[in-house]
């Protein structure tokens, strides 16, 4: 079972992998040359510590010394040291050219990527999630892959490279640098093994105080409201003692690494110095004093790849897995294509025919509605939270698509006009208001950035925002931070509305429009609202009833059904459950 | 950095015995290429193979020693680092929790979150390091020159030349890159926040059809990254190219008068090993040293953001020789004006607000969105100081209430209705510590809270999340009601708090605060006439001004953002 699952990962890591082959195809020159300095620079590196070993043998004692072949010698250092340095540094960067490169086709594809997504995507999925994917998971997988690829490379070809050069040398004590030194290893894997507990340990009881932390600090008005500091501290200094415990051990155990691996690496060191110089004592002329310098430099570059390639196959792995979200984001299904791009009538009614939907199959939602607005019309559509108002605003604007019948523009299937179209024709001011990073005045023209100043402010003014846009500290220039920011939720709402008055939409949709406004300003901006639907249609979904009652038609909904429909006057005299939502807002009102 | 040396204090002995076994370490290492010298000198030019036993004894013996001296070392930084953390964490904890509303504005909490997690967890990385490497790292580099002088002093100073050109080297480039990281830090932070928009604001974007724009405009944020990653790339390449020519130009230029020295006979071939292997050593130490600086860096910065968060004042500062009043209302504003701003002129949020409150009475605040209703609240139980004027509690300065009577006196029911994890329970007893099963079942029926939380299995012990997220809008609303209740308190503040409950809920709720058997003095700030049209004394704001105060049928009759507020929520007839 484990082993079929095991296998599974693998198929799937290999398939990644390929994946990341496709990304990395338009940087094969730069792949290719890598490699191959790589090479070049290891052979290279490895060279001039027995050039070294070599001068030092020929300077032997007093009087014993020849320097026109040190000196020869040094030039064929200084000529190695310096090709090595250009080639280290053209290899830096060629795989700076190849990681940025490609973290940025990545990000660039998925980014175009959402923009095609179903609404019913983005809706499941929340934007930490797909931010941490597009940056944090795109960024470790192409570093993570090429960075580790080529230390990994690097790492291989030295440890190759030291082995043979060391080979040549003296065979024997090769043996004992490739015996011991994985010793290191085993030491480093063992403390990780045994630390590891307590570093979980110590997540578990940080993500405890972090989540009091959250609490008492993110909410602090209340706990000062209650008087509640004491009792506060006296719970975080609990935890925080605790954490202090375990951070203690976590931290002491797992810096026992670095000085025992150290440990072995000097035992690799004694061993060696002490073989080289028996070797060098008893059989006079198979290894100089040179050579066992040389050896000795081998012995710690030898152990170096090592301690690397082990940090190496868990960050591929942890790449690969990195890669594999973000290939998710990329390869998920788009939206149903656009239609060819067809000609509209200019006025246009819009029609629900038979039109069932649901969000998820086990919950029906909307089924067989059928509606005709005539183009003028203005239309209102209540009813009780969850009945499906919003949803009938999500078909009219195509961010969904119905499960059953069609919704016709001009009597057009709206599935058989593009998108952008389609879209063209609507305005909408949503409860949920979204504001763009940039200038209160690029707010308001972002459905029109042609419009001039004037035409901003009397927008702005239409809508009842003008006064306080003239409060903030830089006017109509104010920047407002990342989805309004400085603003409250009623202010929002307002620049929302003002920006619908700018575009000059044939269909105008409302949704609880001014659900954050108080009701004085509310009665002004209807106002506003008549004057920008006169000759429009317009769909108005609302919780006041107040503001729709002057509407052409109310669609009362239940559980996804109309259940009533007609007018303000004609419905109150039905009495019927729009008269008993209309007068459950007046509890107390005689 | 300085302003936290304190908390240090405690662990003086840890901080001088770790850095010493460092300095014990790298001693031990330094004497490891005198051992090579004299195997080559003595053993193997002088054809002695005692001499080898015993120097590879000694090498062995050195780098036991150094582990042990290592061990003890990272213990006392570990210990040093971890304990003095924790002492700053939890006196950052408390000084965030005395700090009034006006503070925690300021600040903000989210960077007072960030301050308390991941700021102190760099500065503990921080100080661990600094104990650890600080010593050590500087004194292989100088040690190793200084021996590489006793064998020589003018081999010697190629060392002390090359360590100087290395060091500028290795530090400018990494000063550079700092500066470069945070200017990329910067453009990544574009990058994320557009995705960021974009994604939330996927319908707006898609129906005023901006995707190709979105496209383009982030096309160019990851261009622009890109290019400023590959050119701050282009630079932090240079570091190891740069660091390995000059060590190996220095070598070169060891060996070549090295050899010259040996020629003269001032120096053995084995010393001309050791001063190749003390080279190498400095190398290796000298990169250590510059990511330990970028550590160090990070740290202090996080550091000097927690220091900032300590050496601001609890509270801002009022006139502590504030009068009391004679007058012993409930509560009494005296031509109050409050702007959250200080120095800024003109934009009061308050605006001259004066009255009385008898104890016992109900009284209405009404207006529309910010209006100032919540702010004229918090300024009863002192939360926010008058900027002029002054709040009378029971004839107190309200600035002046202790923490205490703060507690004996108010019951608050915050605008967000947030619950703390843990259960029904521990939350209705932070109203009141010390309140029985039947005090809390009484309050949780007079917040019409008693039916839900009886039908809940665990009644009391039912568990609550984070933030209550298991309870829905109007539940959590209700029981926060109920927390504030079941202290009894003398003036019960009701901030827009019943805005997720239907309107015949709150009409019972209503009347049973009006029938609690304490009979409290009871603010209701609402958005809804019906809310408070019942009241004793009902105060419309209009931008900050009081514009009506009287009870309903005046206010009816003479304020005329009364009437309209009314009108539009009770306009059945009339007109619209």
């Amino acid at each position: 079972m484990k082993k079929a699952k095991n296998r599974a990962s693998l198929k799937t890591s290999v398939n990644t992998f390929f994946k990341v082959l496709r990304y990395l195809k338009r940087y094969r020159v730069h792949f290719v040359l890598s490699l191959l300095f790589t090479a070049f620079s290891v052979a290279l590196t490895l060279y001039v510590p027995i050039l070294v070993g070599k001068a030092i043998d020929l300077a032997i004692g007093k009087g014993n010394v020849d320097m026109t072949a040190i000196l020869a010698l040094l030039v064929k250092i200084a000529i190695s040291v310096a090709l090595t340095a250009i080639l280290q540094w053209l290899i830096n960067v060629l795989n700076n050219r190849m990681v940025y490169g490609m973290v940025k086709n990545v990000r660039y594809e998925a980014f175009v990527k959402i923009q095609s997504f179903p609404v019913s995507y983005i809706d499941a999925h929340r934007s930490g999630d797909i931010v941490s994917r597009l940056i944090a998971d795109s960024d470790q997988f192409s570093d993570g892959l090429l960075l580790g690829f080529t230390q990994f490379f690097n790492g291989i070809m030295t440890i190759l490279g030291t082995l043979i050069f060391m080979f040549t040398i003296s065979p024997l004590v090769t043996l004992i640098v490739v015996f011991v030194t994985p010793l290191s290893l085993f030491v480093a894997a063992f403390i990780a093994n045994r630390t590891f507990s307590m570093f979980k340990k110590q997540s578990e009881i940080r993500s405890e105080q972090t989540a009091l932390i959250d609490e008492m600090i993110g909410d602090h008005k209340t706990v000062v409201a209650f008087g509640y500091q004491n009792k506060a501290n006296e719970t975080f200094n609990e935890i925080n003692e605790r954490l202090g415990k375990i951070s203690l051990r976590a931290i002491f155990f797992s810096s026992i690494t670095n000085p025992s691996t150290r440990f072995v690496n000097s035992i690799v060191y004694t061993l060696v110095a002490f073989t080289g110089a028996m070797i060098c004592i008893s059989g006079g002329s198979a290894i100089s004093v040179g050579m066992l310098s040389s050896f000795l430099s081998y012995a710690t570059q030898y152990t170096k790849p090592f301690n690397e390639i082990s940090g190496v196959v868990t960050e591929l792995q942890n790449a690969l897995a990195c890669a594999g979200r973000v290939f998710e984001l990329i390869e998920a299904p788009s939206q149903t294509p656009d239609a060819p791009a067809t000609t509209l009538d200019g006025l246009n009614t819009v029609e629900f025919k038979n039109v069932s939907f649901s969000y998820s199959p086990d919950k029906p939602l909307i089924q067989n509605f059928s509606f005709k607005a005539e183009y003028g019309k203005h239309v209102a559509i209540v009813g009780p939270t969850g009945c499906g108002k919003t949803t009938l605003i999500n078909l009219l604007m195509r961010f969904y698509d119905v499960n059953d019948g069609a919704i016709l523009l001009g009597g057009k299937d709206v599935r058989d006009i593009p998108r952008a179209d389609l879209r063209d024709n609507y305005g909408m001011v949503l409860q949920d208001t979204w504001l763009c990073n940039g200038t209160v005045k690029e707010n308001i023209a972002f459905g029109n950035p042609d419009a001039t100043d004037e035409e901003i402010i009397s927008a702005a003014k239409a809508a009842h925002a003008h006064s306080f846009i003239k409060k903030l500290p830089m006017g109509y220039e104010t920047y407002i931070g990342e989805n309004g920011g400085i603003l409250s939720q009623g202010q929002k709402q307002l620049l929302c509305i003002a920006r619908i008055m700018l575009t000059q939409p044939k269909i105008l949709i409302l949704d609880e429009a001014t659900s954050s406004i108080d009701t004085r300003t509310e009665i002004r901006i209807q106002k506003a609202f008549k004057k920008l639907m006169a000759g429009r249609t317009a769909f108005v979904v609302a919780h006041r009833l107040s503001t729709i009652k002057e509407s052409d038609v109310i669609l009362v909904m239940k559980d996804g059904n109309i259940v009533e429909q007609g007018t303000h006057e004609g419905l109150l005299e039905e009495g019927g459950f729009y008269s008993t939502l209309y007068n459950s807002q007046f509890p107390d009102a005689n | 950095m300085k302003r936290l040396l304190i908390f240090l204090k405690d662990y003086k002995k840890e901080s001088i015995l770790a850095p010493t076994f460092k300095m014990l370490e790298a001693i031990f290492e330094l004497l490891v290429p005198v051992a090579v010298s004299i195997i080559i000198d003595k053993g193997i030019n002088g054809n002695d193979t005692g001499v080898i036993w015993r120097a590879c004894g000694f090498m062995l013996l050195l780098g036991i020693v150094g582990l042990v001296s290592a061990i003890c070392a990272q213990f006392f930084a570990a210990r040093a680092a971890v304990g003095f953390a924790t002492k700053l964490r939890s006196a950052l904890f408390e000084k965030i929790q005395s700090f009034s509303y006006s503070v925690t504005d300021k600040l903000g909490t989210s960077t007072l979150i960030t301050r308390m997690t991941s700021d102190i967890n760099s500065v503990q990385t921080g100080v661990n390091m600094f104990l650890r490497l600080f010593m050590r790292s500087p004194f292989i580099v100088f040690g190793a020159m200084i021996c590489a002088m006793l064998i020589d002093i003018w081999l010697g100073l190629i060392f002390a030349v090359a360590i100087v050109i290395l060091a500028v080297i290795v530090f400018g480039v990494m000063l550079i890159n700092i500066s470069l990281q945070k200017k990329t830090q910067a453009k990544l932070d574009g990058v994320v926040s557009k995705v960021r928009g974009n994604y939330n604001g996927t319908r707006v974007i898609r129906a005023f059809n901006k995707e190709q724009a979105e496209i383009d405009e982030f096309g160019n944020r990851v261009n622009d990254l890109n290019k400023l990653q590959l050119f701050s790339g282009k630079i932090s390449a240079l570091m190891n190219p740069l660091t390995y020519a000059i060590i190996n130009f220095a070598v070169i230029v060891l060996i070549h008068n090295g050899a010259l020295t040996v020629e003269s006979g001032v120096i053995s071939q084995g010393e001309l090993v050791a001063l190749y292997n003390y080279i190498s050593q400095i190398l290796v130490e000298l990169i250590k040293l510059a990511s330990l600086i970028i550590t160090l860096n990070k740290a202090a910065a996080s550091a000097s953001r927690i220091s900032k968060v300590l050496d601001t004042p609890s509270d801002i500062e009022f006139d502590a020789s504030a009068k009391s009043a004679d007058d012993t209302s409930a509560v009494v504003f005296d031509s109050v004006s409050f702007s959250y701003d200080k120095s800024g002129e003109g934009d009061d949020v308050l605006k001259d607000i004066s009255f009385k409150v008898r104890s016992g009475d109900t009284v209405g605040i009404i207006g529309g969105t910010g209006s100032g209703k919540s702010t004229l609240a918090n300024l009863i139980p002192g939360f926010y100081h008058a900027t002029e004027g002054s709040v009378f509690v029971f004839g107190k300065n309200a600035s002046l209430l202790s923490s205490d009577e703060l507690c004996s006196t108010f019951g608050i029911v915050p605008q967000k209705a947030t619950l703390f994890a843990g259960t029904v329970r521990s939350n209705l007893l932070v109203g009141n510590e010390n309140a029985t099963d039947e005090e809390l079942w009484e309050a949780l029926e007079g917040a019409c809270a008693k039916e839900f939380i009886e039908q809940k299995d665990g009644k009391l012990d039912e568990e609550v999340l984070q933030g209550g997220k298991n309870f829905s809008g109007g539940q959590r609303q209700r029981l926060t009601i109920a927390r504030a209740l079941v202290r009894k308190p003398k003036i019960l503040i009701l901030d827009d708090s019943a805005s997720a409950l239907d309107y015949a809920t709150e009409a019972a709720l209503r009347r049973n605060i009006g029938a609690l058997e304490h009979a409290p003095t009871t603010f209701i700030i609402s958005q809804r006439a019906s809310s408070i049209m019942h009241a004793d004394l009902i105060i419309v704001l209009d931008d900050g001004i009081p514009v009506g105060m009287g009870k309903h049928d005046e206010l009816l009759l003479s304020c005329e953002i009364y009437r309209e507020i009314y009108n539009s929520q009770f306009s059945k007839g009339g007109e619209l």
